[in-house]
């Protein structure tokens, strides 16, 4: 089993980030996706900045691939999938069928979790336009991943989301913005103040939701660390894991453990549950609700 | 510019037709569609008496089959196509990109309009699925400015149709999978937002409480109106504060922007609500009808009787014009 770093789903100043990846370098991770894919104002990163990091993340050993926008709305969105799918040196997820236009044809690209691929037809459909690993929507089920791949075309890999606060929906709307009572285009990039995102609870106080500016995410932790034998058998040879503020990098560790069989599955949650920013939750995979833990 | 109308049940589809509607949509009675409400949708026998009464007066018949089929349940939702294409349904409303594939081969007769669960937001998107299945027709995702969708229109052949009335997504049509993590059920898989079996109102000291699945969505004091419980539309807490995080409960009525879409270079205009009665289908499409008709004329005002016949039937305290006006932009 191999393990892939997500895109950074949150906005981090500059530097914050730059000394991330750095780590990264160091870290037990075969794959890191790249770029911003929620929301086109944040700037703290030019592109050429995510080429330099790739570069760096490229010649510590890692296969990089760059993550295209997920919501595109404007001109100015789709010249940032254009560049990224013209980037020449490294792969590109799409995450909207616009980018699966501009890539079609081209070998190698990643069917992002975006895309909505949910069956084995659509997989094939990807497949013959150039992709060559597809990434499973968060909320897949055990028995949807099993059933797109029992027919997968040859060389395509599979890759599932294993571990961080699940992406759970996209909007026009800036909703930390409007916490804040600021309109989205002076918004004051108010996300670099949630660097996990802005926690909401219930009227009661249950964590439930986090926002991230035009993206919701949950409130708790997505975590099949101890499902890695059931998703080897579904047919998937990547776990995904998304970058969280602190202790990625202990998350990596201890996933590659899990992985390598030298942690069980209940030891590498129990020691995930401690440097995650929520409780973790697995019902999606087991086809519940995704904030209930089978 | 065309207008497009929901039909949950053939009442619906008469009064759609009755009151002026070009297109009437609907969909089977199970979750091929995004509307899989109990007691709603179209059997056979409905659906065919409802093509006979839509074509005997020059109107057309188009079918959701727009959520995403699984390996398990690929060959329901490929029936659902065939029978469409059988009963001479005028265009099947498609979101899964491989049942596309199978429809464009199999049935090359029957057109396809893109679903707004297809989350196809640029004309990049909306050309793709163009070029490789000849859709003609793509709904829009409730997320674009009105310039965004006069320039998806100029860059595309595809007809662009927008939602103009009715209950409003906060979230990208089809993106959303806010259900499937409180309840296990959502649009994509199962067509239903919060189903209603999930869904408990409970009087209690502290006010009405709204759940899902157990999680409080919401609490109304005396006096308050309340929504119904998807998670968009409820009040939660951040550092102390609780709010509506992301809308206050509303719904859209673009009736004031008929003009505008013109200028923009849409050809239809959706209306919301196969799960809502005959009765607004009946006076929502009049009012439609007759602002179209009067801009198709060249002489459109809004009139007071159409917003006050609107506003009777909008959900929610108010009414937004969405992202097509952008007040939170």
């Amino acid at each position: 089993m191999k393990l892939a770093l997500g895109p950074l789903l949150y906005y981090w100043p500059r530097d914050a980030v730059l000394a991330f990846y750095e780590k990264m370098a160091a870290a037990p991770v075969d794959t890191v996706y790249l770029g911003e894919v929620v929301c086109s104002r944040r700037h703290e990163l030019a592109f050429e900045d995510w080429l330099a990091i790739g570069a760096q993340l490229a010649a510590a050993g890692k296969e990089v691939v760059l993550s295209a926008q997920a919501l595109t709305e404007s001109e100015g969105d789709l010249k940032l999938v254009r560049r990224a799918v013209a980037n020449g040196r490294f792969r590109v997820e799409a995450n909207d069928w616009g980018a699966v236009r501009l890539l079609a044809g081209a070998t190698g690209w990643v069917a992002g979790p975006h895309l909505n691929v949910y069956n084995p037809q659509t997989l094939d459909l990807v497949a013959q336009l150039g992709a060559t690993r597809w990434v499973a929507p968060t909320e897949a089920t055990r028995e949807m991943v099993a059933g797109v791949l029992a027919a997968r075309p040859a060389d395509l890999e599979a890759e599932v989301f294993g571990y961080g606060r699940m992406p759970l929906a996209f909007s026009a709307r800036c909703f930390t913005a409007r916490r804040l009572n600021r309109q989205k285009e002076d918004c004051g990039y108010a996300c670099l103040d949630f660097p996990d995102g802005m926690a909401l609870a219930t009227r009661e106080g249950t964590p439930f939701l986090a926002v991230n500016g035009i993206q919701t995410l949950s409130a708790g932790v997505y975590c099949l660390a101890d499902e890695l034998a059931a998703l080897a058998q579904a047919g998937v040879g990547i776990v995904r894991v998304s970058p969280q503020s602190r202790d990625t990098a202990q998350a990596l560790r201890t996933l590659r453990s899990a992985c390598d069989g030298l942690l069980s599955g209940y030891d590498a949650r129990k020691a995930l549950a401690a440097c995650a920013p929520g409780k973790l939750w697995n019902g999606f995979w087991h086809g519940r609700a995704g904030m209930e833990a089978a | 510019m065309e207008l497009v109308c929901p039909a949950g049940a053939l009442p619906a589809l008469k009064a759609a037709v009755d009151n002026g509607a070009d297109w009437v949509y609907l969909g089977l009675r199970d979750d091929t569609n995004a509307r899989n409400f109990p007691g709603l949708n179209f059997d056979d026998a409905a659906l065919a008496a409802g093509l006979a009464y839509a074509h005997a007066r020059g109107r057309k018949v188009l079918m959701a089959v727009n959520t995403y089929p699984q390996a398990g349940s690929w060959t329901r939702w490929t029936a659902a196509v065939d029978r469409a294409a059988r009963l001479g349904v005028d265009a099947i409303i498609v979101a899964d990109a491989g049942l596309m594939r199978y429809a464009h081969r199999v049935h090359p007769q029957l057109a396809l309009h893109l679903s707004v669960q297809a989350s196809a937001t640029s004309y990049e998107a909306i050309n793709f699925f163009h070029e490789q299945f000849g859709v003609k027709r793509a709904v829009l995702p409730r997320v674009l400015s009105l310039a965004q969708v006069a320039h998806v229109a100029r860059h595309t052949p595809v007809e662009i149709e927008v939602f103009g009335f009715g209950s409003l997504c906060v979230m990208v049509e089809g993106r959303c999978t806010l259900s499937a993590y409180a309840c296990g059920e959502a649009p994509n898989t199962t067509g239903a937002c919060s189903p209603a079996h999930a869904v408990r109102w409970r009087e209690t000291g502290a006010g009405l409480e709204s759940r899902l699945n157990g999680i409080l969505i919401d609490r109304y004091a005396p006096g308050e109106r309340a929504a119904y419980p998807t998670v968009c539309k409820g009040r939660y807490a951040a550092d102390g504060e609780t709010y509506y995080a992301f809308e206050e409960p509303a719904s859209l009525n673009t009736l004031d922007m008929v003009p505008q879409f013109g200028d923009a270079g849409v050809r239809a205009v959706k209306i919301e609500g196969r799960q809502r009665s005959p009765a607004y289908v009946a006076q929502v499409t009049r009012v439609w009808r007759e602002a179209i008709d009067a801009w198709k004329a060249g002489r459109f005002a809004p009139r007071p009787a159409w917003a006050a016949a609107l506003q009777r039937h909008a959900e929610g305290s108010h009414t937004t014009l969405g992202a097509f006006s952008r007040p939170w932009k």
